[in-house]
């Protein structure tokens, strides 16, 4: 019993993807970049949730959740990066300390 | 028209108002000769109309006529209206005013020849009449307080008039806020009437004496006054304010900054004596109280004598005639103190004359020395100037009560009248009138002598041009000069021995001076007076004058050297131009910067207004530390906000949260 993976096992690993990602969100404060793989982590978390409850309950619907979102995903990474081309061709930075234009 | 009386009295009122107002608004138009026909038409319809009107009272002795034209408006059963009271006091009013202001009108012609203000000017005056009959003429006291203000104001444009001069702005604004004390009282007097009365109407109030005279009130805890004496005095207030009593009296001799003619019209015949003649309007009031008459006596008292001794000393022309006007209308005040109201009217309508007069007679000898107004310029102007000349000695004549004359008729009833008097102050009132004759006629003739005898001291060019003035400026000279001689021996019985003024003016039996007063006709009542005190006084003031400034111009001076302080107190005029300037005026102005600095910088301005938005400003500067700009933030206070609402809004999420945080 001690070394069967259990359905907890999978969601404190998911807690601890999405701790991970809200860490890298806030801690963050060197490069959009990074920032970008955060938000990417996070979903995967959800992802991972999903994907043992799917498991768990038998129930095929949360695995296909799981590809609308990794195709989501996928898309809103590809805008990101394109947004921050041409932020890096307006700014010449990417640092997200020097980006505070909102700054009242 | 002539039978319909209150369109009459409308007219009166009226046709001055017209010109007024056509010539204020229309100058352009119209142009200097049209301004001038237009007001002195106006002026001399009411003039005719108000001789009319006398012929109509006094002669024909038709009823007295109250009635209201117009109801302004009706509040809670006190009635506001545009009223007529017209009896033979009224009628004497009418007459002096409109008659002096024509003259005046036809004078200016000549005096402001050359000024650009021409049409401005007799629109004022033109208003001035207006006013003034609306004065002498309402049967209420608003309509009273109206024509009371307006005349006020008009006086206020008009000393003003030549609002360039420094000085013209300062004694215009000094007038005002010297009246400002005056009128407070006033109003303060006609709120009591209101308040104890009633009414505001005359007849109204009059008919209820009797119930009001026996209250009382108290201002000071402790301390009950009679009702009838609180208001006689605040309505005297007024008068003093108006008819420049002591200690209101400042403003008079600074109002000669405006233009001659004002100064003989309004600062000399109608406007300053509107306080003489609102006290024995009252009379009713005032006979009942008197507390009242005695501080109407003394206050008159100190005036007439006082204010006379300053006219010793002055150099300008018109600011010796300004002293004895002060001087004569306290005279007028006295005479209403000993409850001697016709000797009052009697001698407003004299000194209406003969002052005016003597105020277009400089007038003329100002215009003649190129407007130099300082009498130790002038001299032997009596070759030059035949007709002022002889108009100034018998306008002086009559000021001084010479006999025959008209100012003696009334000043001397007055002083017999005073000598009978009960009223407390009255001894010392007859002294001070007596001295007061000594005076009147020193510095009469000490103006008449300077002016019209002695050396010419005016520069070679001035005395180049000097010629009589032109005849629109000499026609009002003889005008007025006439009355001045005869009007007193006319009206001296019928007024002073006779029930001239009927039930115009109360009087009660136990205060009734002028019955004790001997009936003279006008012939040996003169011939009478030539060995009494006031002639004998009158004359010694002349010699004096003649002495000093004929045969041995050296006294003078060698008074004011041995009598330094006394002269000195002359001169500064007892300091209370001081006085005035320094304590109330600064406290004044002192008040008004406290109030300005505190109150309005820092309390309304500061705290409320600009605080306010200060205070918005502050809370933003601190507000603003919030939006950092940085997405982070943004994203925490996201996540933050999530997990509130998670913890609010999950029904059991916080109990499990709070198990689990015991677990751990």
């Amino acid at each position: 019993m001690a070394n069967e993976i259990a359905l907890s096992h999978y969601l404190i690993l998911g807690a601890i993807l999405f701790g991970l990602s809200i860490a890298g969100i806030f801690i963050n404060r060197k490069n959009v970049i990074i920032l970008l793989m955060a938000i990417e982590l996070m979903l995967l978390a959800v992802n991972m949730n999903f994907i043992a409850f799917a498991r768990y309950l038998g129930d095929s619907a949360g695995q296909v959740f799981v590809f609308f979102i990794l195709t989501v995903a996928a898309a809103e990474s590809a805008i990101g990066l394109a947004i921050l081309v041409v932020l890096f061709r307006n700014k010449r930075t990417i640092n997200v300390d020097d980006l505070n234009q909102m700054k009242g | 028209m002539l039978d319909n009386m209150p369109t009459v009295y409308l007219t009166i009122v009226l046709a001055p108002l017209m010109g007024a107002i056509i010539a204020g608004l229309f100058g352009k138009t119209i142009g200097r000769g049209g301004a001038h026909w237009i007001t002195i038409l106006g002026v001399a319809i009411a003039t005719v109309l108000s001789l009319y009107v006398f012929k109509y009272h006094v002669m024909d002795s038709h009823a007295i006529y109250n009635g209201s034209v117009y109801t302004w408006l009706v509040s809670d059963g006190i009635k506001l209206e545009v009223g007529f009271l017209v009896d033979n006091l009224t009628a004497v009013m009418l007459v002096v005013v409109s008659f002096v202001s024509l003259m005046v009108h036809v004078y200016t012609v000549g005096y402001m020849h050359d000024d650009p203000g021409y049409q401005r000017f007799f629109s004022y005056i033109s208003l001035f009449t207006f006013s003034m009959l609306m004065l002498v003429m309402s049967n209420n006291f608003m309509q009273l307080f109206f024509g009371w203000e307006a005349v006020g104001l008009v006086s206020y444009l008009l000393i003003g008039f030549w609002f360039t001069r420094e000085s013209a702005i300062f004694a215009n604004l000094k007038a005002f806020l010297v009246n400002r004390v005056g009128d407070f009282g006033f109003v303060l007097g006609i709120a009591a009437v209101l308040l104890y009365f009633g009414s505001v109407d005359y007849a109204t109030v009059f008919a209820s004496t009797a119930k009001v005279s026996g209250q009382t009130l108290q201002i000071f805890p402790g301390h009950p006054w009679s009702v009838l004496t609180v208001i006689c005095i605040l309505l005297f207030i007024g008068a003093m304010g108006k008819s420049a009593q002591f200690p209101l009296h400042v403003w008079l001799p600074d109002s000669m900054e405006g233009p001659t003619p004002i100064s003989a019209l309004i600062h000399a015949a109608t406007m300053v004596t509107a306080g003489i003649f609102m006290v024995a309007r009252m009379s009713p009031l005032f006979e009942l109280s008197e507390t009242a008459l005695s501080v109407v006596m003394v206050i008159g008292t100190i005036t007439a004598l006082f204010m006379g001794l300053l006219g010793l000393v002055q150099n300008d022309i018109k600011r010796v005639v300004a002293y004895s006007t002060l001087s004569q209308l306290g005279y007028m005040t006295v005479a209403l103190g000993a409850s001697a109201y016709a000797a009052s009217i009697f001698h407003l309508m004299t000194h209406a004359f003969f002052k005016a007069l003597l105020f277009l007679a400089a007038g003329s000898v100002i215009i003649a020395m190129h407007h130099q107004q300082d009498m130790r310029y002038m001299g032997g102007l009596r070759k030059y100037m035949k007709i002022t000349w002889l108009t100034s000695l018998v306008g002086s004549l009559a000021l001084i009560g010479t006999p025959f004359f008209s100012g003696f008729y009334s000043k001397d009833s007055i002083i017999e009248a005073v000598a009978h008097s009960h009223t407390p102050g009255a001894s010392y009132a007859y002294v001070a009138v007596l001295a007061g004759v000594f005076v009147t006629a020193l510095y009469s003739f000490r103006m008449y002598f300077l002016v019209f005898h002695g050396e010419e001291r005016m520069d070679q060019h001035t005395r180049e041009h000097l010629h009589e003035s032109p005849w629109v400026v000499t026609l009002p000279l003889i005008a007025l000069a006439i009355p001045s001689v005869i009007i007193g021996g006319f009206f001296v019985e019928p007024m002073i021995f006779g029930k001239f003024f009927g039930p115009a003016i109360f009087v009660l039996p136990a205060h009734d001076v002028l019955a004790h007063l001997h009936a003279h006709d006008w012939k040996e009542m003169a011939l009478h007076a030539l060995g009494t005190a006031p002639f004998l006084l009158a004359l010694g003031g002349v010699l004096t004058a003649w002495y000093c400034y004929r045969i041995n111009p050296k006294v003078p001076a060698w008074c004011a050297r041995k009598l330094s302080w006394p002269y000195k107190t002359l001169l500064e005029k007892y300091w209370f131009d001081h006085l005035y300037q320094y304590v109330f005026a600064a406290l004044g102005r002192w008040l008004g910067k406290v109030i300005w600095q505190l109150g309005d910088v820092r309390l309304i301005d500061g705290v409320i207004i600009n605080g306010s938005a200060n205070s918005v400003g502050r809370l933003a500067r601190w507000a603003r530390q919030v939006q950092s700009g940085y997405l982070y933030h943004y994203a925490f206070a996201m996540i933050l906000g999530l997990i509130i609402l998670l913890v609010v809004f999950v029904p059991g999420l916080s109990g499990k949260m709070l198990a689990l945080i015991k677990i751990s």
